[in-house]
């Protein structure tokens, strides 16, 4: 019912709109169409430089809403991060500038040089001095802002500080898993094709590294303060570790592993008390189309201090273990290992 | 290009033409159907594009209802859409669905072939000084693949597993797996057959626009003296001539994969459960395949828009356009640079960091010759004396939207900043706003200011300012604001956002947004309405130049027969921008150069 009200005032103003065109149309010819014109030209040379000023004000105004809803005010929560908010700064600073000055050149000129009777539009096809002004002037500008992005670009990109920690990233469908090395700090190797429903990861248990590895699902735990590496995977479709907190993300791409890395500056439950929010978390969303539920592709990262890392990481049983657990060394039932796993793993070659 | 080579060629075609009319009767079918009358198809390819705007614009009103109230339900959309709605709300696959419908139409449909097919076919014959196209019959063909893959794309809509749903990108896996995404079980192969049917009319379109610029060109007018129109159509042909084919190649390698169990883009991938024997391919592959084209495209899309507006607003300011060669080298500089900027679209995506900051560089590049346009626009309205035309309040709006949505891409093409930009709201508003709304307002322009020559007829005023209005004022409301959204990692694509600690405060503003976009739709129906009424019933046109124009298609008559001029073609004597030279208003081209008129 109300859809239809509203349908049926649609149209309502529909027909009052055109039926005003239609009479707007009788009038110029009744006026003398050339009156008209002029008329209308003066109307909309006004609305342009309204449209100027209301617009600016406008900028402002949305800028006044909603900048303290973006992450900026809460400050980036990795050490990379805050070159970036710097860089960003920059870049609105000199892009503001051009924007204001342009969009008021445009608007101040369309209505200052409207037509009147007694102008005459001067005759300027060209002028080479100030071409090449405003081709050098935007050069140098965009020369400084790719000489300061780089330099961020390198360093994020180049190899992580030896000190990381390494955390493998796996996305699929419409999940997150983590992948911990252990106390060996190698992570055991993986294939996809060692994948079943309760090895979801495809390890290679035959692989001495892989016994101590610690896999954890949706929520990952790191300690403040050092620097994180993540080496991702994907196991279907292209997804995307995103970490607007951390301001970064990198995509997750089958048969393609690649890594990122950062440095946590600020625990979650600083960041509680900073935002003022008990709910806070630092989230990790997908951000590459990968499916249906996409928009619900969620992880969870707890920075946490390092005592309290490792107190978790203490309490994490491995995955071998956790999946065969009569070979856990601990337990009373004492195996030979080498010849019991391929008896229970059988092997694809 | 010799002058009597192409006088010759024109001589031609009188004979041939005063021979057609004496013998032939044109039937309702070869005059609007299968027409080769370079005009008529243009009229084609702009309707059917009107068409595919209204169905694009309406899909991204409904995915919009569920981004503005997620928490609603409209039971009309059931009765509408089925299962796809049960209950009254949109599932997920069927949102996706229609967000990579909404984006496909437009940027293919409705701003590829809808843009160039419209303007390429009905202003370079007439602006050059042509009889028609080089080839009439293979331009009807461009029609007609077109025709052909816009029907394939509206079949999809009806599959019962529904339409593509990977987004207009089409990125593999995804695309290429039926078990990842049910719109890739027969959508996707719909969607592929149909854009290769598309790449073909687009092909076949670009071809003849080149040839007809290069070698169809009336005695005098030299590539220097041709309307900017006809240089950004040029380029834009060019573009699409050398791009469109690596996306041709990219869908075809995607068809195999989906069909024959190749592994160009497919390995190590376990889905539903399932371990796939593919193993070596490379799902990054595609991405270059198609960014290859992706990233030109949006300069076909751009390009037209530019040349559109410089033409009008310096016929509207009553002064040349400033800077005509540094328009012409910009344009130059803008086409070989879209070249070699695709990796821009994929710096997240584990690229080799250097080849990323090559990339980065020549991105930031472009904001060059981008600069010099709108400078060289600006230059043109001062000491202007200027009338709001329709066609004008949309050239100057083009130019504006594009500062706006230019200057975004200095932030997302600096890859450190796209690391937190990339896939977000932030990207959203920034192509809108440059790309999908800026080349909109190009083509409204173009529109209003050549309506008249296309009908014979003028639009209402009146319903034309409403619908500048609106539609400006709307168009920043809908996506300025986003550009925060994505400040705070939004990712794009996003079905509901509810459930996200980190983004659910911006519910009220998606709302808003979602409202403003219906104004705007409804806006866009007026123009529809405004359109197809003063088709039939606007007011006459009865000057055979109404906006004072120098370009030649306004010394044909005012109801221009196939073949355009009825006598010979004009002779053109000057560059197409002579206005308020040695005290006179404007100089058409074919007029003789005076012996006491000033060099320049
Ligand atoms: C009423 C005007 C429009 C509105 C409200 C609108 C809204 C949107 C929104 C919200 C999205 C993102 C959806 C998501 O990521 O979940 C989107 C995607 C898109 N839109 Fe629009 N849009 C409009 C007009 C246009 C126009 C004129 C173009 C022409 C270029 C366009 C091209 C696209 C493209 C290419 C995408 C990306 C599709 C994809 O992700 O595959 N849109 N639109
Ligand atoms: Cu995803
Ligand atoms: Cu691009």
């Amino acid at each position: 019912m109300k859809e239809f009200l509203m349908i049926a005032l649609g149209v309502l103003i529909f027909v009052v709109v055109f039926q005003i065109a239609k009479a707007s149309e009788y009038v110029s010819v009744l006026k003398g169409e050339d009156k008209t014109r002029k008329q209308n030209n003066k109307i909309n040379a006004f609305m342009l430089i309204g449209f100027l000023v209301f617009g600016l004000i406008g900028v402002w105004y949305c800028n006044e809403l909603y900048y303290g809803k973006t992450l900026f005010p809460q400050g980036s929560a990795s050490v990379e991060g805050e070159s970036l908010d710097l860089m960003f700064m920059i870049t609105v600073a000199i892009t503001g500038l051009v924007f204001v000055l342009t969009q008021v050149l445009l608007f101040w000129f369309c209505f200052k040089y409207q037509e009147k009777d007694d102008r005459k539009a001067f005759y300027f096809p060209h002028n080479t001095k100030l071409e090449l002004i405003w081709t050098t002037v935007p050069a140098i500008f965009l020369t400084v802002l790719v000489v300061f992005g780089l330099k961020y670009w390198f360093k994020i990109t180049g190899d992580a500080p030896k000190n990381s920690i390494v955390v493998e990233v796996t996305g699929h469908q419409f999940a997150w898993e983590f992948r911990y090395p252990g106390a060996d700090k190698v992570l055991g190797k993986t294939s996809f094709k060692k994948y079943t429903s309760k090895n979801s990861l495809g390890v290679d248990f035959e692989d001495p590294a892989s016994r101590d590895d610690i896999h954890v699902n949706t929520t990952m735990h790191i300690p403040v303060g050092v620097p994180l590496k993540m080496v991702i995977h994907s196991q279907d479709v292209i997804h995307d570790v995103g970490l607007p907190h951390f301001r970064l993300k990198m995509d997750a791409v089958p048969g393609i592993p690649t890594t990122q890395w950062f440095t946590p500056k600020i625990t979650t439950a600083d960041m509680k008390k900073k935002t003022g929010n008990p709910d806070f978390n630092f989230e990790i969303s997908c951000d590459q189309l990968c499916g249906a539920n996409h928009f619900a592709m969620r992880g969870v990262i707890v920075v946490e201090t390092m005592e309290e890392y490792k107190k978790w990481l203490a309490e994490q049983k491995s995955e071998y273990y956790t999946l065969y657990p009569e070979k856990n060394p601990v337990q009373p039932v004492v195996v030979d290992s080498a010849k019991q796993i391929s008896q229970v793993l059988p092997v694809k070659k | 290009m010799s002058s009597a080579a192409t006088l010759q060629h024109a001589d031609v075609h009188v004979s041939h033409d005063a021979h057609h009319e004496h013998h032939h009767h044109e039937t309702f079918i070869t005059k609007y159907v299968f027409s080769q009358d370079h005009k008529m198809i243009a009229k084609q390819f702009l309707v059917t594009g009107i068409i595919w705007a209204i169905i694009g614009g309406l899909f991204s009103v409904i995915f919009r209802l569920q981004l503005g109230y997620p928490e609603a339900t409209f039971p009309w959309l059931e009765d509408l859409l089925g299962h796809w709605a049960a209950g009254g709300k949109l599932k997920p696959e069927f949102y996706y669905a229609l967000v990579t419908m909404h984006g496909t139409i437009l940027v293919f449909f409705v701003l590829t072939a809808g843009l160039s097919g419209t303007f390429a076919n009905f202003l370079i014959p007439l602006q050059v000084g042509a009889r028609d196209m080089a080839s009439p019959m293979l331009n009807m063909l461009s029609y007609w693949f077109f025709f052909l893959s816009s029907i394939i794309m509206f079949c999809s809509l009806f599959i019962q597993t529904g339409p593509a749903s990977g987004g207009w990108t089409i990125y593999p896996p995804l695309s290429a797996l039926g078990d990842a995404s049910t719109g890739s079980i027969l959508g996707m192969d719909f969607w592929l057959v149909s854009m290769a049917m598309f790449i073909v009319s687009a092909l076949l379109g670009g071809l003849n626009y080149i040839t007809t610029i290069l070698n169809m060109r009336t005695k005098g007018m030299s590539m220097t003296r041709l309307p900017l129109t006809i240089w950004a159509l040029f380029f834009t042909a060019v573009l699409g001539v050398l791009s469109f084919p690596v996306l041709l190649s990219g869908a075809i390698l995607l068809l195999f994969d989906r069909n024959l169990g190749t592994s160009f883009y497919l390995s190590d991938i376990v889905v539903a459960g399932k371990i796939l024997p593919n193993e070596g391919g490379s799902a990054i592959l595609f991405q270059h395949l198609f960014w290859f084209l992706g990233h030109p495209e949006v300069y076909i899309i751009l390009l037209p828009a530019m040349g559109m507006s410089s033409e009008i607003i310096s016929v509207n300011s009553r002064k040349p356009i400033f800077g005509y060669m540094a328009m012409v080298g910009s344009l130059f500089a803008i086409a070989i640079l879209a070249f070699l900027v695709w990796a821009h679209h994929m710096f997240v995506t584990g690229l080799n960091p250097f080849l990323g900051s090559v990339f980065v560089l020549l991105t930031l590049l472009i904001a060059v010759p981008s600069a010099i346009k709108v400078f060289n626009w600006l230059t043109t309205l001062w000491r202007a004396n200027i009338r709001f035309t329709p066609g004008m309040l949309f050239a100057i709006g083009f130019v504006s939207l594009f500062i706006s949505g230019g200057l975004t891409g200095i932030f997302l093409g600096n890859s450190a900043l796209d690391l937190h930009l990339h896939d977000t709201y932030f990207v959203v508003a920034h192509f809108h706003i440059v790309m999908g709304v800026a080349s909109f307002f190009g083509m409204f322009a173009g529109v209003y200011h050549w309506f008249p020559k296309m009908f014979g007829r003028y639009l209402n005023n009146t319903m034309a300012y409403i619908h500048f209005w609106v539609t400006i004022v709307g168009a920043y409301l809908i996506f300025w604001p986003m550009h925060y959204q994505g400040l705070s990692g939004m990712p794009r694509r996003y079905y509901d956002f509810s459930s996200w600690i980190s983004f659910n405060q911006f519910s009220g503003l998606n709302e808003f947004i979602s409202f403003v976009a219906m104004i705007v739709f409804a806006a866009q129906l007026l123009f529809v309405f405004n359109f197809f009424y003063s088709m039939f019933k606007g007011r006459k046109v009865t000057d055979s130049n109404p906006w004072g124009a120098n370009t030649l298609e306004w010394t044909t008559p005012i109801n221009p027969g196939h073949g355009n001029w009825p006598g010979e073609i004009p002779e053109v004597h000057r560059g197409a921008y002579d206005y308020a030279k040695d005290g006179k208003e404007f100089i058409p081209q074919d007029v003789p150069v005076g012996d006491d008129e000033s060099k320049h």
